[in-house]
């Protein structure tokens, strides 16, 4: 894929300098590959620890994030349930830098992303090659059932095209993925990220404009483009939350349970805005 | 008594060679069966006709395995549609008024369709979408869902489905043998798929498995895996040519129209999206396992025979 073996080479050379020398290792033991390395989502270690080093970077250099609470995340499937912001998913991608990084085990976290994805030249490919998936019920279930770690937003695009003014409230929560939790048996995460809801300061959404180019929002910051400003990330895991019920409860029964996870992102955001002493340190 | 329709295709001999040693078979087509085994029966006609019911009426068939399936693109939609469905009717009827104890009905993974939203792995339950975008596979669609509602109307015949994926083979003409075998391929910019895709001797193998008494049902049949569309040229050593789809859409109509290219445009939603489907269900009900590994699959596009 377009990236020059070399290029390549020496972007792995950078994953692992930020990431640490035994991160392949680490990473590789209990993955899935056939012989021309990929699993079957089509999720490739090789490509991803050469394509994760800009990311790395932002995490470490550019976002400066810090973590909290990172060892409530568990070692098999887990649901991991966070605040969206931005316009532009960087939350998802340091979400997945501090987990690929800090977390122990170190583990690559998929994420469920936006079906119009799969609609884009080489995004929808990148994508799939680092482990993020179209965001699919079945998807998910197959994913959680083989222990793996699913990030999910359940603002969904109405949470990261949020206008500034927004920022850190809370958009209506979907269901889908207590039902999930609840089929499957998993602990829900919450998290919380400080940083990302500021990065592109969106004054307005020009919605028209984006359906007529196929996306779901068209933001416009003061500088124009939904480029990220630098701002300090503070990514809070919160403790594992464990639900019982059924899938397919009524969804009065689901929505007791997702307010309960609401209410624990909720609180995370705001002890961290208090604690924080501004935006950009 | 078998009767295996479409005997004279590449899968058709396939399951005769299979079948012939333990199974009497005979074969409906109506082109000739070239180095047929001398046990064969073959029948030349056209299976919409009524001189099929002749066969059965003559012959203590107890199954039949149903592949008498045209995916021609070159052929017009009527005579596809006439041919596929009429023919498929043909032989139900036939399974239901002679007393046949089991019919085997070859579809594909392709009626699912690709699309951008599917999920990665596609169950039995999974809609039927392919001819939303695909008008000219309706037909394949309706073959399936024949076979599916023969399966409920008709209890007494134990009917199975079989979806396989992308079916390749030394000397199988479809569109994504056909495909994989060009040097300088045209890939759509930015896209790069997983596949799948299960070999010829593979799909046989599972056919004749579908015989099992007792089997019954709609099965997806994987093979050994799934890859990137580009490990597959990288396998075969070619080079593709990224062409930005927007353009390759414009640039394959023209091309088919003119007979310079032999898949219709509509084809490029397989090498753009997913269409992948979950084996698992087949797999675990009869234990049957590909034979030939991801490697050998890809290389057998370009591969003798012997």
């Amino acid at each position: 894929m377009g990236l020059g073996d070399s290029v390549k080479d020496s972007l792995r050379q950078w994953t692992l300098a930020m990431g640490g020398e035994d991160l392949d290792e680490r990473l590789r033991g209990n993955r899935s590959e056939n012989e021309y390395g990929v699993d079957p989502f089509g999720f490739s270690l090789d490509y991803a620890l050469s394509a994760v080093g800009p990311l790395l970077w932002l995490y470490k250099h550019y976002f400066r994030a810090r973590t909290f609470g990172i060892e409530h995340v568990p070692a098999g499937r887990v649901l991991l349930v966070s605040n969206h912001g931005g316009q532009l998913p960087f939350d998802g991608m340091m979400i997945g830098c501090a987990i690929l990084t800090e977390a122990k085990p170190p583990r690559v976290v998929r994420s469920m992303v936006e079906k119009w994805v799969g609609s884009l030249p080489f995004v929808s490919t990148f994508f799939s090659r680092i482990g993020q998936i179209v965001g699919t019920p079945e998807n998910c279930r197959r994913l959680l059932e083989a222990d793996e770690a699913i990030l999910v937003f359940p603002e969904g695009v109405k949470g990261i095209s949020k206008l500034y003014a927004q920022r850190y409230q809370l958009q209506d929560f979907g269901l889908g993925f207590m039902r999930l939790a609840l089929e499957t048996k998993t602990p829900i995460v919450p998290v919380a990220v400080i940083g990302n809801e500021e990065q592109a300061p969106a004054l307005l959404n020009l919605k028209p404009i984006g359906k007529l180019f196929g996306m779901p929002a068209f933001p416009i910051t003061p500088y124009g483009l939904p480029l990220p400003l630098p701002t300090k990330y503070r990514i809070y895991f919160g403790e594992p939350l464990h639900f019982s019920g059924r899938g397919d409860d009524e969804d009065a029964e689901l929505e007791k349970k997702v307010k309960v996870v609401k209410g624990a992102i909720q609180s995370m955001l705001e002890k961290g805005l208090a604690e924080r002493k501004g935006i950009f340190f | 008594m078998v009767v295996v329709t479409g005997i004279s295709g590449n899968l058709g001999r396939v399951v005769a060679k299979l079948l012939h040693r333990t199974e009497r078979v005979a074969g409906i087509d109506r082109r000739p069966f070239i180095g047929k085994p001398k046990d064969v029966e073959h029948f030349q006609i056209d299976l919409r006709k009524k001189k099929t019911d002749e066969v059965f009426r003559r012959l203590p068939v107890k199954a039949i395995v149903h592949m008498g399936i045209m995916h021609d693109p070159r052929m017009s939609a009527e005579d596809h549609h006439s041919f596929n469905v009429l023919g498929t009717t043909r032989v139900l009827e036939c399974a239901a008024k002679f007393g046949v104890k089991k019919l085997v009905v070859l579809s594909s993974a392709n009626v699912y369709g690709p699309s951008p939203e599917n999920s990665n792995f596609l169950t039995e339950e999974a809609p039927l979408m392919a001819a939303s975008r695909f008008p000219s596979v309706r037909d394949l669609i309706e073959v399936d869902m024949l076979a599916h509602g023969f399966f409920w109307r008709q209890p007494s015949v134990e009917t199975v489905v079989l979806r396989p994926v992308h079916i390749v083979g030394p000397t199988i003409k479809n569109a994504p043998s056909n495909y994989l075998r060009l040097k300088r391929p045209m890939t759509l910019m930015g896209f790069d798929p997983m596949v799948q895709l299960i070999h010829m001797f593979d799909v046989g193998a599972a056919l004749v498995r579908a015989l099992q008494p007792g089997l019954k049902g709609v099965y997806n049949v994987t093979g050994p895996g799934e890859v990137p569309l580009s490990a597959c040229f990288r396998e075969l050593g070619a080079r593709p040519v990224p062409v930005p789809h927007p353009l390759a859409r414009g640039l394959l109509s023209t091309m088919f129209r003119y007979r310079l290219a032999s898949y219709p445009p509509e084809e490029l939603d397989h090498i753009q999206f997913l269409c992948m489907v979950d084996g698992g269900r087949w797999r675990k009900e009869t234990d049957w396992q590909p034979a030939f590994s991801v490697r050998d699959t890809i290389r057998a596009v370009v591969s003798d025979l012997s």
